[in-house]
């Protein structure tokens, strides 16, 4: 009982601030939103036994994404609103896309079948199932990803030098 | 089949749907680059979050494995695509969309 009224609380959270992360004008108050989303889907992940997820989660996406995304607002100093001068066809014809797309695939889930899971023992979101998996059937995926970061770190600092034309 | 005393797995589908079509909805809708970013950062954790409960449906880690790889290749794109606006706003002094249409041939 108490974790389904959690599950529809995180939901509805979740939702709500991905709403504000849109609607909301100003820049700042879209990234603390977007923070807020972060969160919930965090706690959607404990409610999932998904525990190491959770935490990684946090610290990845709260602590180093969206602390980019507020120093960059910060440093390019949008935090005061500034006017839209989009049209309204063009903010019509975005909502009526999205809409469809919604409607296509909630209309994909309900007529999908539904396969009969094993029903295997359900610990997998410690770190040592994880790490059996991440580390034996994904070794290479694991050591590409480096190179992956490798390349986004120098890409980084190239592109931010100043004297580029 | 029940993940949580009674959420199915179509629950979470449902949300994740949700959430998707909220980030889809604001690239198409805002004009801001730095918030276009975020709703893609917001589509990517959608499909996070629908990983981890077929990872739970099925019992299996792989999923879960995926969604770090997801959070890996995100955490490259945020650092290369933010870089490429701080370079935009150092040469055009914007990061609107409708103003930085030189490439619109």
């Amino acid at each position: 009982m108490l974790t389904e009224y959690t599950f529809w609380f995180l939901s509805f959270l979740a939702v709500f601030s991905a709403f504000a992360v849109i609607l909301s004008r100003n820049p700042v108050h879209s990234v603390l939103y977007l923070i807020l989303t972060f969160f919930s889907i965090a706690g959607h992940y404990f409610l999932l036994n998904a525990q190491f997820l959770a935490a990684v989660h946090i610290i990845v996406y709260a602590g180093a994404i969206m602390v980019l995304f507020l120093y960059v607002v910060m440093m390019l100093n949008l935090n005061q609103a500034e006017p839209q001068r989009t049209s309204a066809w063009a903010k019509f014809l975005g909502a009526g896309a999205a809409g469809i797309l919604m409607l296509v695939m909630i209309a994909v889930i309900r007529k999908a079948e539904q396969g009969t899971p094993a029903g295997l023992p359900v610990n997998a979101g410690t770190v040592e199932n994880l790490g059996i998996t991440l580390y034996r059937d994904f070794l290479l995926p694991f050591e590409l990803a480096s190179v992956l970061f490798l390349g986004a770190m120098v890409g980084a600092v190239y592109l931010s030098k100043k004297e580029i034309t | 089949m029940e993940l949580l005393p009674n959420i199915t797995v179509n629950h979470y589908l449902g949300l994740s749907v949700l959430l998707f079509c909220l980030g889809a909805f604001g690239v198409l809708y805002k004009r801001n680059a730095i918030i276009m970013f975020m709703c893609v950062e917001l589509m990517l954790n959608a499909v996070n979050l629908s990983l981890v409960a077929f990872s739970k449906m099925w019992g299996g880690t792989d999923a879960q494995v995926f969604v770090f790889f997801i959070m890996v290749v995100a955490a490259a794109e945020v650092a290369v695509g933010l870089a490429i606006l701080m370079m935009l706003y150092r040469n055009q002094h914007t990061t609107d969309t409708d103003v930085l249409n030189k490439m619109k041939g």
